[in-house]
């Protein structure tokens, strides 16, 4: 980048009157991030990042912090923290605002921390001691306070299996709150969780559209049991994280093959893995080697960030728009999630995926046995025409039994989550017992992740991150927004008319980075 | 050889037709003649527009669905109409390991007798019975019959506590007089004490072409049709729909 160029960009951010100091700041050093030269990759992988075939989200040129970084909270809490100058808590009162002092302190790739922990278990041991009022009012404070200091719909705490006090409260403040900060994942297993937890977390979707469910069964037998859900639909280790994230464009990889389905996926497909490796490779061995992040954080000289937990990401989407490709190529006109043979050449093509990146060695993933998890990918506010990772089209699903039935054979293979958003209509509002079921079969039936929105409250669900109609209107009207998800929200709502349908999913983007 | 009937649709989830998801299956043909049916095509017990169908393929269509599925809801037409055939069925879902913790529901007019109760009671956990008018003139204006029977059916399913609802479709001008409504709700809180009541303000989609110059109630109305039944059976026990 000419220095003018560099000057003149500078400029024009640190004079923009729509960010805020602190988006102005993140911003600025997004921008010197960018003046440098990226990680070394061949040819043939500059030329797929140029055309659009491998992206790598906006991560910047000089990876500096994992993208995906789970503490250890509950180590924290137990040994106190010499860094923070914290000793081990001793009471509820002391554990919150441990906690919300080390928030402050956990990088990611958004600037602010991806993962707040399973606050229920966190907390439940301190909470003992005081009575329901208390634990509310402190509960408050710290929802609150979260949502203020960490204005980012990718901040994500984690809830469940088990029933708990804490849990129980964290629901009804969701509910009078109303707040996008944090974003809030149900972890559910068949004999653990309770029927009154899950219709509680159903309510609490139909007042502010969270949390997710998350099949706890299938999480420890791919994770283990200490696992969590992150930022959108990203499940990984605790104690360990996601390096980057970089997805493949199936959509766009279809389109350069042309021999039909085997010659796909016996050919082109490989070669495009291969080459989203390479990407990858060259972005972990950078963050790894050269800017040396575990060498020198005080997480992991505390033993609550361990490298050999660690894996990357490996992202899929536009399977829609592949599968239809393929199916064109062999002269048919079936489609992904409408016609029997076409969704099960998607699920084919999912399961060759995960074969090819099951079998590519990546550097520093001993998290998950030195290779990379596979990831469906909820998309980003450029993907025009490209439906978000492993998605039947919006507003093209077919009725909500044969929806299931579709995209369900694919969860099994997206060990770091997949994201497929199923929209309930206002019947829903009179009969939470009947979500109760749907979340309950899903999980049984082998669906991974299960997010569904109800199309009449004020939250507008982006990908996985939330956003409130009235916030972006004040947005509009005033022109800056305390919550950085809020802007790319906005984008989204400008490129894609998400506000003019349905509320429910599209787009992604996970920093101010990939919004430009 | 299964046990055939004559099916008006299935609809594989539904969220209105009892508690939580259910597969909900609309039998041809009934014996009533409503003006306000909002499913005519379900009324005559022959027609081009329904088609035969066994328990073994009902059996089929829900057991890969069991999973997602608080239970099965009968309806119609009038289900009990085809009463050996949902007997059949129910009997088939709680044979088939599957499906046999799904509840089985019946939804009714409320004309049958107590050979068609005495088969079905023992093989459903409720019914969700239609109350089209407490005043026996008003009923036949509605529905081209009386309603003794109605009545004798919701006193035996309450004796037998199985119950489970009773619905109200209130027309503007036809079954909405305070009167009326006053009176509903007091026959209900002695008769059926504790039994949820639901509400429905008539709505002209999809009736025929002789209901559809009655208007929908207005908002207030509906609720003042839900206070007037609440005010007698209780709140907790009303939803308006």
């Amino acid at each position: 980048m000419e220095m003018d160029v560099f000057q003149a960009r500078a400029r024009e951010l640190v004079d923009t009157p729509a960010l805020t100091y602190r988006q102005r700041v993140q911003e600025l050093a997004g921008l010197a991030e960018e003046s440098l030269d990226p990680p070394a990759v061949s040819a043939a992988v500059a030329d797929a990042l140029t055309t659009g075939l491998v992206c790598d989200l906006a991560e910047g040129h000089a990876p500096y912090r994992p993208r995906y970084l789970l503490p250890d909270y509950a180590r924290a809490l137990r040994q106190g923290s010499e860094y923070l100058g914290l000793a081990a808590p001793t009471d509820l009162y002391e554990a919150v605002a441990f906690l919300l002092s080390m928030y402050s302190q956990v990088p990611s790739i958004t600037g602010y921390p991806v993962y707040l922990g399973d606050v229920d278990s966190l907390l439940e041991p301190y909470a003992a001691d005081v009575d329901d009022e208390t634990l509310y009012r402190l509960l408050k404070l710290m929802w609150v306070t979260i949502d203020r200091s960490l204005p980012d719909a990718f901040t994500h705490a984690n809830l469940g299996p088990d029933d708990s006090r804490v849990g129980r409260t964290v629901l009804r403040l969701e509910q009078e709150l109303l707040q996008t900060v944090p974003n809030l994942t149900l972890k559910v297993d068949a004999e653990r969780t309770p029927d009154s937890l899950v219709l509680e977390a159903v309510r609490t979707v139909f007042a502010c559209g969270k949390p997710h469910f998350v099949n706890h069964a299938m999480m420890t037998a791919d994770l283990g049991t200490e696992y969590g859900v992150v930022s959108c639909y990203n499940s990984l280790r605790i104690g360990g994280g996601s390096h980057t994230l970089n997805r493949l464009n199936l959509a766009e990889s279809a389109r350069r093959s042309s021999g039909g389905v085997d010659a796909y996926l016996s050919t082109t497909l490989p070669e495009h893995v291969a080459l989203t490796a390479e990407l990858m490779a060259a972005r972990i061995t950078s963050l790894v080697e050269q800017s040396q992040f575990f060498g020198h954080s005080w997480l992991v000289d505390e033993g609550l960030t361990h490298l050999d937990r660690f894996s990357a990401m490996f992202g899929i989407y536009g399977l829609a728009e592949c599968v239809d490709a393929l199916v064109a190529q062999e002269g048919g006109t079936g489609r992904y999630g409408h016609d029997a043979d076409a969704t099960a050449i998607g699920w084919r093509v999912v399961e060759r995926a995960a074969e090819l990146v099951a079998a590519t060695p990546l550097p520093y993933c001993e998290g998950n046995g030195g290779r990379a998890f596979l990831h469906s990918q909820s998309g980003i506010d450029s993907d025009l025409g490209v439906t978000a990772g492993t998605r039947i089209p919006i507003g093209d699903e077919p009725p909500l039994h044969e929806h299931l039935a579709a995209v369900t054979p694919n969860h099994r293979w997206f060990a770091s989550g997949v994201s497929d958003i199923l929209s309930f209509d206002e019947t829903a509002r009179r009969n939470p017992q009947a979500c109760v079921d749907v979340v309950r079969g899903a999980l049984a039936g082998g669906m991974r992740d299960v997010t569904f929105n109800l199309e009449s409250n004020d939250f507008i669900r982006i990908t996985g991150y939330l956003v409130r109609k009235s916030d972006l209107a004040k947005l509009e009207a005033d022109g800056v927004a305390r919550h950085g998800s809020d802007v790319l929200g906005a984008g989204s709502v400008a490129n894609s008319h998400v506000d003019s349908r349905a509320p429910k999913r599209v787009i992604s983007s996970e920093s101010l980075g990939a919004a430009r | 050889m299964s046990p055939s009937a004559l099916l008006a649709d299935v609809v594989p989830f539904s969220w209105v037709d009892g508690p939580g998801n259910r597969f909900a299956v609309f039998l041809q043909g009934c014996n009533l003649d409503c003006l306000a049916c909002h499913n005519p095509h379900t009324m005559p017990r022959r027609t081009p527009r329904a088609r035969s169908v066994t328990v073994d393929e009902l059996l089929d269509q829900v057991r890969p669905l069991a999973p997602y599925l608080s239970g099965v809801t009968v309806s119609g037409g009038e289900a009990t109409l085809q009463a050996g055939f949902v007997a059949a069925w129910f009997d088939a879902l709680r044979a088939d390991p599957a499906t046999a913790r799904l509840t089985r529901f019946v939804d009714s007019n409320g004309c049958a007798d107590d050979a068609v109760w005495d088969l079905l009671l023992p093989r459903t956990e409720g019914v969700m019975l239609d109350l089209k008018a407490l005043d026996p003139g008003i009923h036949k204006e509605l529905t081209g019959s009386d309603n003794l029977q109605v009545l004798q059916s919701l006193e035996r399913l309450v004796e037998e506590s199985k119950l489970a609802e009773v619905r109200l479709l209130v027309v503007p001008g036809r079954n909405d007089s305070d009167d009326l409504l006053r009176r509903t709700g007091e026959y209900l809180a002695l008769h059926a004490p504790g039994v949820p009541v639901k509400v429905i303000g008539f709505r002209p989609h999809g009736v025929r072409a002789a209901a559809r110059s009655i208007p929908a109630p207005t908002d207030e109305q509906r609720s003042g049709y839900g206070a007037a039944i609440a005010s007698a059976v209780g709140p907790q026990l009303v939803t308006v729909v």
